[in-house]
């Protein structure tokens, strides 16, 4: 989740350059993400269980927020394993404590310095789609 | 109050004491001469008529005519008081008339031949008989001594019916001037109970006519009084100022702690609005950053060689090497502002440890430089650790960067016992500076070298004299150019 067009494309190069050849769903704000992975509003009648493998998640979104994101997918049964990485500009120590008080599975700071912004969309896609195995959704 | 009589009551006793021993001792000495009067013309008449009965008597006895004798003697019958009388010749009784309540005379009554003897009950006058020269016998009259008693008794009384009266009058007028002496003194004393009473400073003794020490002691009393109402007057308006002083300045103090708290709440939605304001700035500044920085790694990977040239390859570095600037600028004053933000927790602190920690960072960092560096062993103070080791970082950063030109680099930290403080310093034998710029040292932005020599944002100092303060300590410098420098601090802990 995205708000930002210009992060949206270099994220995307990134993991392109990484040669991750995953679907990337894009939503851009926080009402658009609830309502793609629960199914409701304009995604209304997707079936949820077709779920990402993970969720890159940026804090400061329009309408509803990146924690308050996390915090209806930690409540939601269907969502509450959902891998989360919080991909985001913030260093707070209050958005992080946050964060980790609802169990987002990474916490992960934007470079400015492209380099270094294209060496952590390799690592992160390697390990969240390659390396980890995720919760079986049927439990 | 007191158990002690009032002083009316013991002039009262004093004077008619003195009044009553007076008139005591006169009517004593009066009754004591009267008394003696008495019993001397008792003693003159009785021998009169022993003397008459003598001379009646004396041819009786001559012609030794016991009965006419006895007639002389009956004449005495008139007479109540007497007890007896009788005739002696030659030591024997020759007649003798008697009282009819008495029995028998006396036998040493017959060898008495002249004067006279009294005794408790009785006087007895004895008198010569004697006819042509001839001493013939002798005349004895005993009489009792009520007639003393009565005339004395009469007298007595007539003395107590004089001096009793005579007292009292002597009482009244002693009174008088009692009156106007324990009068006042009675009125002084109430009223002196009334002040210590009512603390009614306004009332006065009532000055009357009385004896000059009197009226000079009411009068200075009155004059006291005065005074101190004056004093208490003086004392009540001071008090009075002082109670209004301090409810001004209460007021005054209320007004500023009003002001405070107002000044305090817009401190705090100042800070509230720093917070966003720096969390703004860490999240959307950085953003076009990322966006400048990016796009221009994509024009350079997929472009240069084609349509880009060597020139504009350089140009697009030298965009990327400004976007990387602003970013760790903008880092740096993100780190200055949580510095400032974050609550100070001190605590007793391996300061050795903390300098070593940054330097082994320092050398990770920068594996191709060769440091000296000397850290004193065992060095401690009270302060935070987090803060501590931020101030470290930038001290023995800057020492590391502006050793960087230098053989033989070296790097020292230790404490400084002989200066003021004992403060912690940090020494590099690098590029120093001049001292004449040394107060801009510590501001925010403040550079004392060009970029192209050492690169910097000069917020570095600038967060060492935050966390430095926020200690209560004091930061400072001292260096020559080309030399090196050393930074001092203390961190305002006693140990």
């Amino acid at each position: 989740m995205e708000d930002n067009s210009d992060d949206v494309e270099l994220t995307l190069m990134a993991f392109n350059r990484a040669r991750i050849t995953n679907e990337i769903v894009v939503a851009a704000d926080g009402v658009e993400a609830l309502d793609y992975l629960f199914g409701t509003g304009v995604h209304a009648g997707r079936d949820t269980s077709d779920q990402p493998v993970v969720i890159l998640l940026d804090l400061k979104l329009p309408r509803v927020g990146g924690l308050e994101v996390l915090e209806r997918l930690r409540q939601d049964d269907r969502t509450k394993y959902l891998p989360v990485v919080v991909l985001t500009s913030s260093t707070e120590q209050d958005d992080m404590l946050r964060a980790g008080d609802l169990h987002a599975n990474s916490y992960v700071r934007k470079p400015v310095d492209f380099d270094a912004f294209l060496e952590a969309a390799r690592q992160l896609g390697l390990y969240w789609t390659v390396l980890n195995k995720p919760v079986p959704s049927s439990r | 109050m007191s158990s002690s009589p009032s002083i009316g009551r013991q002039l009262g006793w004093v004077s008619i004491l003195a009044s009553g021993t007076a008139l005591l001792a006169a009517s004593l000495a009066l009754l004591f001469f009267q008394l003696h009067e008495v019993r001397s013309s008792l003693v003159r008449r009785l021998e009169s008529v022993a003397d008459l009965i003598a001379f009646n008597a004396a041819a009786a006895v001559d012609f030794n005519d016991v009965d006419a004798a006895k007639l002389t003697l009956s004449a005495m019958k008139t007479r109540p008081h007497v007890i007896s009388v009788g005739i002696v010749v030659r030591g024997q009784l020759f007649a003798i008339y008697r009282n009819p309540n008495v029995s028998a005379v006396p036998s040493d009554l017959l060898h008495t031949s002249s004067g006279s003897r009294f005794t408790d009950r009785d006087l007895t006058v004895f008198r010569p008989i004697s006819s042509e020269g001839r001493d013939l016998g002798t005349v004895f009259i005993q009489t009792d001594l009520s007639e003393i008693t009565e005339t004395w008794s009469r007298f007595a009384a007539v003395t107590a019916g004089v001096a009793i009266p005579a007292l009292l009058i002597a009482i009244l007028i002693s009174m008088l001037p009692q009156r106007a002496i324990s009068r006042p003194i009675l009125n002084l004393a109430a009223v002196a109970a009334t002040v210590s009473k009512e603390k009614d400073f306004s009332v006065r003794a009532p000055t009357v006519r009385s004896a000059a020490e009197v009226q000079q002691l009411v009068g200075t009393f009155n004059q006291m009084l005065a005074e101190i109402q004056r004093q208490h007057l003086e004392i009540q308006e001071a008090q009075d100022t002082l109670e209004k002083r301090v409810a001004d300045r209460t007021a005054e103090l209320e007004l500023r702690s009003e002001q405070l708290e107002v000044q305090g709440r817009e401190l705090a939605a100042a800070n509230r609005e720093l917070e966003s304001f720096s969390y703004s700035v860490s999240h959307d500044l950085r953003a076009p950053l990322r966006a400048i920085d990016g796009f221009s790694e994509a024009l350079l990977t997929d472009y240069s060689g084609q349509t880009l040239d060597r020139q504009g390859v350089h140009f697009l570095n030298r965009v990327r090497a400004g976007t990387r600037k602003m970013a760790s600028l903008i880092d740096d004053m993100l780190h200055l502002a949580r510095v400032t933000r974050s609550t100070l927790q001190r605590n007793e602190i391996d300061v050795s440890k903390i300098a070593e920690d940054v330097a082994a960072e320092l050398r990770k960092r920068n594996p191709d430089r060769l440091v000296r560096c000397e850290i004193q062993p065992l060095l401690h103070a009270s302060a935070d650790s987090k803060l501590l080791t931020i101030v470290f970082e930038n001290l023995l950063g800057n020492a590391w960067k502006f050793t960087a030109n230098r053989d033989g680099a070296c790097v020292e930290v230790g404490q400084a016992p002989d200066l003021d403080g004992h403060p912690f310093f940090v020494r590099d034998n690098g590029a120093g500076f001049d001292m004449t710029y040394a107060n801009k040292l510590f501001g925010p932005f403040q550079r004392l070298h060009a970029e192209s020599e050492f690169e910097g944002t000069g917020i570095g100092l600038a967060t060492v004299k935050r966390i430095v303060t926020r200690h209560g300590g004091m930061v400072w410098a001292d260096a020559v150019k080309g030399q090196g420098a050393t930074f001092y601090f203390t961190l305002g802990d006693k140990s």
